[in-house]
């Protein structure tokens, strides 16, 4: 068991996350020539105004008027991309296979960085079943993206710890962890690549469009 | 996913009610994967899939904030309840559903695009709104007092049913009139070739002719080359862009357009409304797929700042006491105009009291988008939905509110009766007559 999810599903895995970004992403770009103001309305220095003012926090007025959010959202979004990343255990599954390796995070810091993960979670699940606008817009679907991006967090930090189980949650883990990277393109956690593109349109059409800001 | 919980008063709008009984599932079907596959593409499709359900846009909205913070009025909702069922269910929906459709994005959405500002993704409600309303407005399921302008458009091309005779006439009476304040003042009609054609909305000569009087004496205290066309294509409002029928919108863009275009100005200088400029400069030209208007549009609040600004206009004696100014979401958040509104508003009066939020962050009046055109059967709730913007207004402490817009100025009108605010309403150009020095060789001469 160990050997099939962390050999071939794992080739598996990555080719669907790389291979399905690449198609969703093509597929966006091809309806969107459907229509024809889209590119018109692109301009890259718009563009770029609107991605500084929303990937750095605090940046705008509406993040500054929802400090918690602000924090929590950032918090956790850096942790989850950052961890993985540069987790020792992961880069030396990568130099024992691939013979390539590269800067770690010393794992005391990836480890509080996992929790911090989980606290997003649980952060965005609290939301999801007490504010009532989001109460109202969540279904199964949104409860599962949860769950998909919670359990490689969850199952890695048990793992890590040697909590119980531990041949048994590793390979819970990396299942999970493949389950997440295959999700990606096919779920709304596709927001992660789309982020890009819907940012720029937005940005391009007020500020190149209609000579106005967007933050 | 639950249905939302939706809590209204009930309405009667006769043409709603009677599309209701009228429409077969099949055209439902039909219509909506027809606009869905023509008409819509990679914007419709990247909004669905990346929207993450975070309800964040929620505190956008003036709706929600003003009915407290009732979520059926948040802006995700608005697309919940309409796009995301119709797409799950490929169409295949009532005509129960259609109705309600109409009345969240006609009459329950201003189409003010503020809650694309707080998306953390920049999802564009406002035109996945839009998109609802084209289904709509296919279907026939636009409400009554809406759908009386667009045949008026249809029929006259102008929004209020103006004949040709009574557009002259109207003209003709406000030069008169223009004159009295200064004698030499023209309102030149069908002068081809001058800088400026000057256009209005349709509601101008039917209840608001002084407007005209007003500008024919700015034009000439100005010393500006301007014209009016004495033929149709004189109105630059435009209600088909906002109940969905845009075939029509586009011949009444068109219509305006190649009017000046005929007339060879320079420009078009446009009265204060603000979907007349969207309509014009956005909307029409993006339909057409143009992506500038052939002839530069210019809004009054930009022409006003170039006036005032360049000392073509001087201003005599600022207007007394705290005065306050809406902004309108067509022109300031849609078209950046919100420096300029307020440089001409603390030239004209001494005491600018600015509204908290301002600029683009600032409020809808709740009458664009075209719903304070949906008339009375909507009134109740549209003035209820903008208890807010109230509250914004009365904690400057004006004696008068501006709005250079048409829309604002209605709706902030209903909004002062609504909420006994005691504040006047009236159009920059109104303040700029009492402001402005007429010199003395313009002066009427002393008998
Ligand atoms: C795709 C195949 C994957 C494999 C083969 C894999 C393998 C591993 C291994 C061997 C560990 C170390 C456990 C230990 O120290 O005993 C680990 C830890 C961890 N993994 Fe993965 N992993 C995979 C995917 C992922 C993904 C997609 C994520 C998250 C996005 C993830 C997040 C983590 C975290 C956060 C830890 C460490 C937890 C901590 O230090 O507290 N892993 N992983
Ligand atoms: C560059 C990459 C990414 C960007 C820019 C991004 C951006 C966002 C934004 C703007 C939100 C909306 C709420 C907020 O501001 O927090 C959000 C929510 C969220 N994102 Fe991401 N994201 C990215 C990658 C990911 C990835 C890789 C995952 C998981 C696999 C993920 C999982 C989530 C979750 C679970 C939520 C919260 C949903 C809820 O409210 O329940 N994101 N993201
Ligand atoms: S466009 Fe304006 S009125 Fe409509 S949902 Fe968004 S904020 Fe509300
Ligand atoms: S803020 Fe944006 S992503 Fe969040 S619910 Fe509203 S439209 Fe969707």
């Amino acid at each position: 068991m160990y050997e099939f999810v962390s050999g071939p599903l794992v080739w598996i895995a990555f080719i669907v996350f790389i291979g399905g970004s690449l198609y969703r992403i093509y597929n966006m770009l091809s309806i969107s020539k459907k229509e024809k103001v889209v590119f018109p309305h692109m301009s890259l220095k718009h563009s770029l105004a609107s991605l500084v003012h929303w990937v750095i926090p605090f940046n705008n007025q509406y993040m500054r008027k929802r400090p918690i959010f602000t924090i929590v959202s950032f918090a956790f979004h850096i942790c989850l991309l950052i961890a993985p990343i540069f987790l020792l255990a992961h880069v030396i599954l990568w130099d024992e296979s691939w013979n390539m390796s590269w800067w770690t995070i010393p794992e005391a810091v990836t480890d509080w960085m996992t929790i911090i993960v989980i606290i997003g979670c649980i952060f965005f699940l609290y939301r999801r079943l007490t504010d009532p606008v989001v109460k109202n817009v969540t279904d199964g679907s949104d409860y599962l993206l949860l769950a998909i991006t919670a359990l490689p967090f969850i199952t890695g930090f048990i793992a890590y710890h040697q909590l119980f189980a531990y041949n048994t949650i590793l390979i819970l883990h990396i299942l999970t962890g493949e389950i997440m990277l295959i999700a990606i393109p096919f779920t709304r956690l596709s927001h992660m690549l789309f982020f890009v593109f819907t940012r720029s349109y937005f940005g391009s059409e007020q500020g190149h469009v209609k000579n106005s800001k967007d933050w | 996913m639950k249905p939302t919980i939706v809590k209204r008063e009930p309405v009667v709008d006769e043409a709603m009610d009677q599309c209701e009984a009228r429409l077969t599932e099949e055209e439902i079907e039909k219509v909506i994967n027809e606009v869905i596959d023509k008409e819509t593409g990679g914007r419709l499709w990247t909004y669905i899939n990346t929207c993450i359900h975070c309800g964040l846009c929620a505190e956008a909205c003036h709706w929600y904030l003003s009915n407290d913070r009732d979520v059926s009025f948040a802006p995700v909702t608005k697309i919940k309840d309409t796009l995301w069922v119709m797409l799950e269910k490929k169409g295949k929906v009532d005509a129960a559903f259609i109705k309600r459709c109409s009345q969240i994005s006609h009459t329950e959405c201003n189409a003010c695009r503020r809650c694309g500002m707080y998306c953390p993704f920049g999802i564009d409600i406002a035109y996945m709104i839009l998109v609802v309303r084209r289904i709509c407005a296919k279907l026939g399921m636009v409400p009554l007092y809406l759908q009386d302008t667009v045949h008026s458009h249809a029929a006259t091309m102008n929004q209020m049913w103006v004949k040709p005779d009574e557009w002259i006439d109207t003209l003709q009476w406000q030069e008169e009139e223009a004159q009295g304040y200064v004698p030499s003042a023209r309102l030149p009609l069908e002068k081809e070739g001058a800088e400026i054609m000057y256009s209005v909305i349709g509601p101008e000569p039917k209840f608001l002719a002084q407007l005209l009087g007003n500008i024919t004496v700015i034009m000439k205290v100005a010393g500006l080359d301007w014209t009016m066309p004495a033929t149709a294509g004189w109105d630059n409002s435009n209600m088909a862009m906002y109940s969905g029928d845009f075939e029509i919108m586009a011949r009444v863009e068109r219509l305006h357009h190649e009017t000046a275009q005929r007339l060879k100005v320079k420009k078009i200088v446009m009265g204060e409304c603000g979907h007349a400029f969207r309509g014009a400069e956005y909307d029409g030209p993006t339909w057409m797929g143009w992506m500038k208007p052939p002839i530069p549009i210019v809004h009054a609040i930009a022409f006003y700042y170039d006036l005032i600004k360049s000392g073509r206009i001087k201003i005599a004696k600022k207007i007394e006491g705290p005065i306050t100014s809406q902004y309108p979401c067509n022109v300031i958040r849609n078209a950046g105009l919100g420096s300029k509104l307020r440089y001409i508003m603390s030239a004209v009066c001494e005491d600018f009291v600015d509204l908290i939020p301002n600029d683009r962050h600032a409020f809808c009046c709740n009458a664009g988008g075209g719903t304070i055109n949906c008339g009375p059967p909507w009134k109740k709730i549209r003035v209820q939905s903008a208890k807010l913007q109230s509250e914004n207004f009365k904690r400057t402490g004006a004696h008068t509110i501006v709005t250079p817009c048409h829309n604002c100025h209605s709706g902030v009108e209903d909004i002062v009766d609504g909420y006994k605010l005691g504040m006047h309403v009236k159009f920059f150009s109104e303040l700029l007559i009492e402001a402005m020095e007429i010199p003395e060789h313009l002066k009427p001469k002393e008998e």
